[in-house]
């Protein structure tokens, strides 16, 4: 048999230096060499949800589309209508399979730059970006007019959340910035170098993502922690993005969505565009539609202190195996574990006593509407 | 009392053991070091022995998590646990201020002398100062 190893070195983001140098514990992630903490991922989750955080997410994928029929080569790839989209737009959506698989969830934006050339943008996650390059070259053939580039290594990708985040970072920018509204980006500039400027983010907080130059990157995060330093912002590593998305409960691509887990099936259905549309994967979506998802995504409540894992079987009053946790940990926020399921439909409405095998303790848990935490 | 760490000896595990002789028996409190702690970091449940429970030098006793990972404990010597700190698990920042005293977490009458291949603290710091 062939084996397939990946003993390629680690990619790393142009922040590298600045992680190491700030004594960040670095692990590997998707092929790059990430900061998974720095001061401690509870401390840094405070921050985020007190003040602001920055978060180097330069590992993402970022694809550039330029061309004539740009959205309509994107709008019969993705679950969300692409062809609508206005200028400085933003949606969340997926990529699926023919059979309604979910291949990525991305983030597409409509950008035009000060020059007024447009173009659309994709931003993949990064244990997804080959696969997802890989999906859509061939499907370029029917698009000539169509060019996609790879922008991932010439740039960087900043992400600045919390509560103080857009207050106090606005005015780095030239644009109006504080006056975007969710899911709207712009691209403009910060001392005179070009930035995309989006507000969306992946923390449950307000804020920004940006992308700059890769050459660019350590000024503006620089220039970020100083303009945020009397509010104690703080560079936060990928533990804190984590615990902090379950507790906004974001879906993460390979928990709570995989090719083997429909978009229906994880509470995405606001990110599907059914009506009057095709795109790869909207024959299998309708008929899942119709006949109702076989499996939920559900927030649980695990009773105790001890946190429940992925992995971990969900079991209903009869000890039958009904679910799987997709996502657990302890909340820092709410001082207690959560966690988020995929559980059988039929038990979700039966709620006949759920519990959670947490490596052979039966520990009951309880069913909670998501997200676990909304800002104030 | 102050617990010395220079005087402690240690599992690879980063579990440290207090061996006092008493009469005929042998006693070990036992603990993490502040090594480990540093590296499991955010520490939020604790899972414990109970008393009379036998334990194996070299095999699990507990487990402690942190808000990434599991981690289990290592019992260092062989005996039956005669001593929990019960009130540990709900003061685990506590643990973390104080690994040698307040941090001590089962108390074990041995029942075969310490094994060979625990570490003495200069030789315990050189294995951390190379995984550090």
């Amino acid at each position: 048999m062939n084996r397939i190893v990946n003993d390629s070195p680690l990619a790393v983001t142009p922040l590298h230096d600045w992680h190491l140098e700030a004594g960040a514990r670095m692990a590997p992630f998707a092929g790059f060499s990430m900061p998974i903490q720095y001061q401690g991922i509870v401390a840094e989750h405070r921050v985020c949800r007190s003040s602001a955080a920055l978060f180097d997410v330069s590992h993402m994928g970022r694809l550039r589309f330029d061309g004539d029929g740009s959205e309509a080569f994107l709008d019969q790839l993705l679950t969300r209508r692409v062809t609508d989209l206005p200028i400085g737009g933003v949606r969340y959506s997926m990529i699926c399979n023919e059979a309604g698989g979910v291949l990525d969830d991305v983030l597409v934006s409509h950008l035009q730059t000060p020059s007024g050339s447009r173009y659309h943008l994709l931003v993949v996650n990064a244990s997804n970006r080959d696969k997802i390059v890989r999906w859509l070259t061939p499907q370029l053939a029917d698009f000539p007019s169509v060019t996609m580039t790879d922008r991932t290594e010439l740039t960087a990708m900043i992400a600045i959340q919390g509560p103080q985040a857009i207050e106090v970072t606005a005015r780095l920018f030239r644009a109006r910035v504080d006056g975007l509204k969710r899911y709207k980006a712009v691209i403009t500039d910060q001392f005179q170098k070009p930035v995309i400027v989006s507000r969306t983010g992946y923390t449950g907080e307000d804020g920004f993502e940006l992308i700059v130059r890769a050459e660019e990157a350590r000024r503006v995060w620089e220039n970020l922690l100083l303009a945020g330093k009397s509010q104690g912002f703080a560079a936060a590593g990928l533990g804190a993005r984590d615990s902090l998305r379950l507790e906004a409960a974001m879906p993460l691509y390979g928990h709570e969505l995989s090719e083997q887990i429909d978009p229906l099936t994880a509470g995405l259905g606001f990110a599907c565009n059914l009506d009057g549309r095709r795109f790869i994967g909207s024959d299998a979506l309708r008929a899942i539609a119709e006949r109702g998802p076989a499996k939920t995504r559900v927030g649980l409540l695990p009773a105790g202190k001890r946190p429940v894992r992925e992995g971990a079987a969900v079991v209903d009053g009869d000890g039958r195996t009904v679910g799987v946790v997709t996502s657990g940990g302890p909340s820092p926020t709410l001082g207690r574990p959560i966690a988020m399921a995929l559980v059988d439909a039929v038990a979700v409405d039966a709620d006949g006593g759920l519990r959670i095998d947490n490596r052979g303790n039966q520990q009951p848990a309880e069913l909670t509407p998501l997200p676990f935490y909304r800002p104030a | 009392m102050s617990r010395d760490p220079a005087k402690l000896i240690y599992a690879k595990s980063h579990e440290w053991a207090d061996v006092v002789q008493d009469g005929n028996d042998q006693f070990a409190t036992v603990g993490i070091s502040a090594f480990a702690i540093e590296q499991l970091t955010d520490l939020v449940y604790m899972d414990l022995p109970k008393v009379g429970q036998q334990v194996t030098a070299g095999e699990e006793f507990g487990e402690v998590e942190s808000v990434k990972a599991v981690s289990p404990l290592y019992s260092p010597v062989d005996g039956e646990v005669v001593e929990v700190h019960d009130e540990l698990p709900d003061r685990l920042d506590d643990l973390k201020t104080d690994p040698y005293d307040f941090g001590w977490i089962i108390k074990i009458k041995l029942s075969a002398a310490p094994p060979a291949d625990l570490l003495d603290f200069p030789s315990y710091q050189q294995q951390c100062a190379e995984a550090g």
